[in-house]
């Protein structure tokens, strides 16, 4: 067939749709804004639910593409995508163009800014982290709050940055809940004489294996669960962080200390994406994600034929749907080439 | 704590308010100036002389009847006619920049404004209500800040000209200051503190820049329990007591030389619940045994000026302050401490804490 | 009456339809963002009154909704409307609004004009 297919982003959907396109006999460009490929799976310790280490993961991926029908473009940010006769044009920031028959947009997510819950002390607080800098303190082996104690005791606040108007994101990013858990547990595996708290406000396990893994969180590592939204952080005397949420169940304000707090970070629409919509015409939906034609039957499409969305730029998602979603854009692809002959 | 500092991710310019330089017009507090006239007394003293801008104030101006208001007993368009009135005054005074010395006032003003932006019909029955009243027609002020904003813009002014430093004079060591900012001052609109509502930053950079370091403690964001409805009836109290309780235990294991506060209410009753707590049961949060003075952001600017602590009216407060001006090395007269301007002897209060 | 040394028990559950909701109504009526409550105390962790009262805005709301109100009128008058918890609410709810509508409720409920 011999057409051109540019993917943008090579996070795990974009480098999963590649190779699905050269499956398919595509000639496929990836433009990727990193000096490396893989997002943000590159900063991940082990997967939920069956706690796989994601080099596994990464390693498939770097796999996939490591074909001669694919080209790796790093280091190169994508601004802009216009449709001409047909055909379309991909501006880059060095203010390249490359052409191609069809587009994949893989531009993934952000996480929240968690200095934007101001009231959580993210950045004047030693010792409030986030989850992504929890995984990568597993992945070097060195879970320590900043004095280089080893924490006995952490506490995971749920739904930061997600369900939240106050700073503008309604929806749930998913993916927090059963992160929280299986951080929980290793936290508990890494420090077996440390207590461990969850504060949510519903516990979210729609996955497969995710209810299940927060039950072993419970029978076998003890983990506790408090219902309730963490209302602010504070710092004591001896450098604790106390922390204050109504305990719903009881009825009753608490007050808890501890040695370190992760902050569950939710997901947001990319910079890199947002502007690339704006700048291309792409529609977003209320959450700021990409807007997906329909939302049964068109997930992979969106209001410019032959520009195709795969992955966490259209809707939070764990790496399981994002890989699905990533194979079923190629499907659209090659459907819309044939729509077009 | 990391409020400043290039460690710091947060980046405070989201918070930063614009602050008018120059020609202000001045509106008191009912409640500093019945209890610490000293410390207004030393602001247009401090713009006036010192920094040399205009200020002024009506002699016409009155209470906002904030304390009436959040006491549940004057209605919304009352005050929000007596608020247009004082536009007025400024209006036909000549100024645009107003200067709010209370910070349930500077709650109250900016509620206001903030109404009128988003319900014009507010604003429209307003006009109307003080045309027919009075006559006065009014201008929205072109810049809105409380008088810890004004202190905050020249604090770097103010230290160029430091007499003393917050630094103990034996040990070098920075004072350590608490710092407590009123509710209204940016937990009703963050965006119009300095700092924001959670970690203001109005206070702290005074104290800092004054060569202080600022405590930061576990409830340091929480409300003085001043509460208006809870303080007005005598039986409430000790809800208020109980809530300032809260605070001075949490502050206590730092050892604060000082409070700082930029709220009236706030500054009266840390000041005034550490006599009760004393008399009800002998507890004090301060060092040595003693209780913790609780300044003004005038007050402070004015010792680090070098201005006599009696002038600034220190021993008006039910705290006494001699812990704090020893440790800064400030000379005081013993004998002054209660003789007017003219010399004459006052009163000698009976029963005040850290004599 | 004959006193056979044991006692009727009174049913506890909350018996939804015959409980009086007209102070759900009233409110619903006129701040409708008191139906995006999700429970999550946000509000009652943060609050200055509930420090030292029971006051606690998410079990005013849901006794509010079931018709449990017998503990409502206590519970609001310890509300500073200080707005605190307006400040942290995840779902946007106007809570010092629904402070204030459950008080003229409830005065209205007591005056029959409800």
């Amino acid at each position: 067939m011999n057409k051109e297919v540019i993917v943008i982003g090579a996070g795990a959907a974009g480098m999963e749709s590649a190779g699905q396109l050269a499956n398919e006999g595509f000639s496929v460009k990836i433009f990727e804004k990193d000096e490396s490929p893989g997002g943000h799976l590159k900063g991940w310790y082990h997967l939920f639910p069956n706690r796989r280490d994601s080099v596994e993961v990464m390693d498939y991926l770097l796999d996939v593409i490591d074909r001669k029908e694919i080209e790796l473009l790093t280091n190169t940010t994508v601004t802009k995508v216009s449709k001409k006769d047909g055909k379309f044009v991909v501006t880059t920031t060095q203010n390249k163009e490359y052409n191609a028959d069809a587009i994949i947009v893989t531009t993934g997510f952000d996480l929240f800014r968690s200095e934007r819950k101001e009231e959580y002390g993210y950045g004047i607080y030693d010792n409030v982290i986030t989850s992504a800098e929890l995984e990568k303190m597993f992945r070097n082996g060195n879970l320590r709050c900043t004095d280089g104690r080893i924490p006995q005791k952490v506490g995971f606040i749920h739904c930061v940055g997600s369900r939240d108007e106050k700073v503008g994101n309604f929806y749930c990013s998913k993916l927090c809940c059963v992160s929280a858990v299986k951080q929980a547990i290793e936290i508990r595996e890494h420090v077996p004489e440390s207590n461990v708290f969850c504060f949510y406000m519903d516990i979210r396990m729609g996955g497969s294996g995710y209810e299940e893994l927060y039950r072993e969180s419970q029978q076998k590592y003890g983990v506790n669960y408090i219902r309730g939204k963490v209302s602010e952080v504070a710092e004591n005397y001896e450098g604790k962080l106390v922390l204050k949420v109504e305990d719903t169940l009881v009825g009753k304000p608490l007050k808890m200390e501890f040695d370190m707090l992760v902050l569950m970070v939710g997901m947001e629409m990319s910079e890199s994406g947002k502007e690339l919509a704006v700048n291309s015409g792409l529609l977003t939906g209320e959450n700021r994600f990409f807007a997906p034609a329909d939302h049964h039957f068109g997930s992979n499409k969106g209001n410019v034929d032959g520009i195709f969305y795969a992955g966490a730029c259209t809707a939070t998602m764990n790496l399981t749907e994002t890989l699905a979603h990533a194979r079923s854009a190629v499907d659209d692809v090659v459907d819309y080439f044939r729509r077009k002959k | 704590m990391k409020l400043e500092g290039e460690e710091n991710k947060i980046k405070w310019a989201d918070y930063q308010k614009e602050i008018a330089d120059d020609h202000f017009f001045y509106v008191r507090s009912c409640i500093r100036q019945s209890l610490y006239p000293g410390s207004e007394q030393f602001f247009l003293n401090l713009l006036g002389n010192i920094l040399k801008k205009d200020i002024y104030e009506n002699p016409s101006h009155t209470t906002c009847t904030g304390i009436g208001y959040h006491g549940d007993v004057v209605p919304f368009s009352t005050i929000q006619t007596v608020v247009a009135r004082h536009y007025a005054l400024m209006k036909e005074s000549g100024y645009k920049n107003i200067a709010i010395s209370c910070v349930t006032s500077f709650g109250i003003y900016t509620e206001i404004l903030e109404t009128w932006k988003h319900f014009p019909e507010e604003l429209e029955k307003t006009r109307e209500y003080l045309f027919k009243a009075t006559g006065r027609e009014f201008d929205i002020p072109e810049n809105v800040s409380h008088t810890s904003d004004i202190i905050y813009k020249f604090k770097d002014e103010i230290a160029s000209m430091a007499k003393y430093r917050l630094v103990d004079k034996e040990t070098g060591e920075p004072l350590k200051g608490v710092e407590h900012i009123g509710c209204h001052y940016a937990k009703i609109f963050p965006k119009y503190g300095v700092g924001g509502a959670e970690f203001p930053q109005v206070l702290s950079g005074m104290i800092t820049t004054w060569g202080g370091e600022v405590v930061d403690y576990p409830e340091r964001r929480h409300c003085c329990g001043f509460g208006f409805r809870q303080y007005l009836v005598q039986a409430n109290r000790g809800y208020s007591l109980s809530n300032s309780i809260t605070k001075f235990e949490s502050m206590k294991p730092y050892k604060p030389d000082f409070i700082l506060t930029n709220c009236p209410g706030c500054n009266m009753f840390m000041d005034k619940w550490q006599y009760t707590v004393k008399e009800m049961n002998g507890n004090t949060y301060g060092q040595d045994g003693n209780a913790i003075p609780v300044l003004t952001y005038e007050e402070l600017a004015g010792l680090v000026l070098g201005v006599d602590p009696w002038d600034l009216g220190l021993q008006f407060h039910a705290v006494q302050s001699e812990p704090l001006l020893d440790k800064m090395g400030i000379e005081y007269s013993k004998e002054d401490k209660y003789k007017t301007i003219d010399g004459r002897q006052m009163g000698v209060p009976a029963k005040i804490l850290n004599v | 009456m004959s006193d056979f040394g044991y006692v009727l028990l009174k049913n506890r559950h909350i018996d939804y339809e015959a409980n009086d909701k007209r102070i759900a109504e009233y409110i619903y009526a006129r701040e409708p963002s008191f139906g995006y409550c999700m429970e999550c105390g946000c509000c009652a962790g943060t609050c200055t009154s509930g420090n030292f009262t029971h006051l606690s805005l998410r079990e005013i709301n849901i006794l509010i909704k079931r018709g449990e109100t017998s503990t409502i009128k206590e519970q609001i008058d310890k509300c500073m409307l200080c707005g605190k918890c307006t400040l942290v609410c995840p779902r946007g709810v106007n809570t010092r609004n629904i402070i204030i509508l459950a008080g003229e409720a409830i005065q209205k409920l007591e005056a029959n004009e409800l």
